[in-house]
């Protein structure tokens, strides 16, 4: 995501320090914010819960659970998906796409972003 | 774990107000040595030790009916919710340890007072055995009021009422009444007495002289018949939780005993709000069409229900329109009281309380701290 208007660039990790679906979970200026790596992509999020402001960032990362149905709508088990991430606050269990930072059954339910690239090895978050 | 707690807690400034978690959740598996060593039966004694190890000593499923039994170890949703209690007995070591988790909880969330339910008990009301409900219920309250209370004066107890023995409930209440930490008695839901059974008025009678109140507790069951048929622990928990406090409130008014007992202060814990008014609705349509079959009545059933006691753990908090609607049937700002069910999956914050934006100041007031100060006496 590219640089905004008047919000403050913070560099908050090294490249490295983030491999795909990993993350690291960070205090700069008063604010938690985890930033994760999927599909090759930074992604960063408030680590407050949208339910009640668990530390929502440092729960579980896993795949979203899908129930495959046959032909004829009759289940044939569930799967974990590797196309679709999870965050999983370890308060109450809401999961986050990481993608989206949104519910996956109710979008308006949903963390915070913050902008965050990353430059000559350096993962940067505009505060 | 709870930073988030406190930081919340010291943002809403809960320093100034008196809160009270009617509702708190301890496991004593870890100190059930000390609890065995106050059971009257030597046999029991033997039977609970005979292995020489700390899980022998629960006197296994026939003195102590295992809650963790039949699927409900996945309450943490496979590790999803790290801090929902594992899946086996365990729990602090030592009466020391629970009362240093139990202040540390209550620290975090800004609570001054804390009321402690015996998680591995909740299912003690279907033992095989009734005497053994009793012996063990018997020493795990003078073992919580001695051990934990006596020292900690910040953690109460409802001293919990083995119903298929009257004789020792009795026994129970001339023991415990003025005892360190106790504010009330206890009935666990999950059990097939009928609260309305004529064994039980001398009972009631004693409690309501006493000047306590009479706490019943839900809980989930996978075990009932029509449980069977779900796949699932958020069905389990959104069915049955409620259903044994259903029926026996139920059992309660429809058997008069509001009209028998009117002194006697009843609580409901556990299995959220939302039951409430459902049965408030049911009753009221029924018993206006089968006057006949409740007698006793000279009300409706919802009137009745009204002047009992809640707790709100785990508040239906995703629908304010639902949850405005419960709380005003159930007279939120007199009778409800907060209960944070911590450390279980689905745990309530005051801030659960304090964001609903339909409640004044003082009606949360009340619910978080003040109504429970009234009621126990704190």
């Amino acid at each position: 995501m590219a640089r905004t208007g008047d919000s403050v660039p913070v560099v908050v990790a090294r490249s490295e320090d983030i491999p795909e679906r990993g993350r690291t979970v960070v205090e700069v200026a008063g604010q938690e914010i985890g930033v994760f790596r999927f599909k090759g992509k930074l992604f960063a999020y408030s680590n407050y819960c949208a339910h009640a402001g668990g530390p929502v960032c440092q729960g579980m990362l896993i795949g979203r659970v899908i129930e495959l149905l046959g032909p004829d709508k009759q289940t044939l088990g569930d799967r974990i998906s590797d196309t679709e991430l999870h965050i999983v606050c370890p308060w109450h269990g809401y999961e986050y796409d990481v993608e989206t930072g949104a519910h996956p059954i109710d979008a308006s339910i949903r963390l915070r972003p913050y902008p965050v690239y990353e430059r000559d090895g350096q993962v940067t978050v505009e505060l | 774990m709870l930073g988030h707690a406190s930081q919340l807690a010291r943002r809403q400034e809960l320093g100034g107000w008196f809160v009270a978690d009617v509702d708190a959740w301890q496991d004593p598996s870890g100190c059930w040595r000390d609890v065995v060593a106050g059971y009257e039966d030597d046999v029991m004694v033997h039977n609970s030790l005979y292995r020489g190890t700390e899980a022998s000593t629960r006197g296994m499923t026939q003195y102590v009916n295992d809650a963790l039994l039949h699927g409900y170890d996945n309450y943490d949703l496979f590790g999803r919710i790290p801090h929902h209690p594992p899946g086996k007995p365990g729990g602090p070591a030592s009466a020391g340890e629970l009362i240093e988790a139990a202040t540390a909880a209550m620290d975090a969330f800004g609570v001054d007072v804390q009321v402690v339910f015996p998680s591995t008990l909740v299912n003690m009301g279907r033992t095989p055995l009734p005497a053994g409900e009793a012996q063990v219920i018997s020493a795990y309250n003078r073992w919580f009021s001695e051990a934990v209370c006596a020292a900690e004066p910040r953690i109460r107890f409802l001293a919990h009422l083995p119903l298929r023995r009257p004789d020792v409930c009795e026994r129970v209440i001339d023991e415990m009444t003025g005892k360190p930490g106790v504010v009330g008695f206890l009935v666990t839901s999950l059990r097939y007495d009928r609260v309305q059974d004529n064994r039980h008025m001398r009972l009631y009678a004693k409690i309501q002289e006493a000047g306590y109140p009479l706490a019943f507790h839900g809980g989930p069951s996978w075990e009932e018949p029509w449980m069977r048929t779900v796949d699932e622990l958020v069905t389990v928990d959104a069915v049955s939780a409620p259903y044994p406090n259903m029926v026996h409130l139920a059992n309660w008014v429809m058997s008069g005993m509001p009209e028998r007992f009117p002194g006697l202060k009843v609580i409901w814990m556990g299995g959220g709000l939302a039951w409430v008014p459902f049965l408030m609705q049911r009753l009221d349509s029924g018993q206006l069409k089968r006057t006949s079959e409740a007698p006793l009545l000279t009300r409706l059933p919802s009137d009745y229900m009204r002047e009992m006691y809640y707790t709100c753990h785990p508040l239906e908090t995703q629908s304010p329109r639902m949850l405005r609607a419960a709380m005003e049937e159930i007279c939120a700002p007199t009778q409800l009281l907060f209960a944070s069910g911590w450390p279980q999956w689905d745990f309530d914050l005051p801030g659960s309380i304090l964001g609903l934006d339909f409640l004044g100041e003082q009606a949360k007031r009340n619910i978080l701290g003040e109504t429970a100060r009234k009621l126990f006496s704190l």
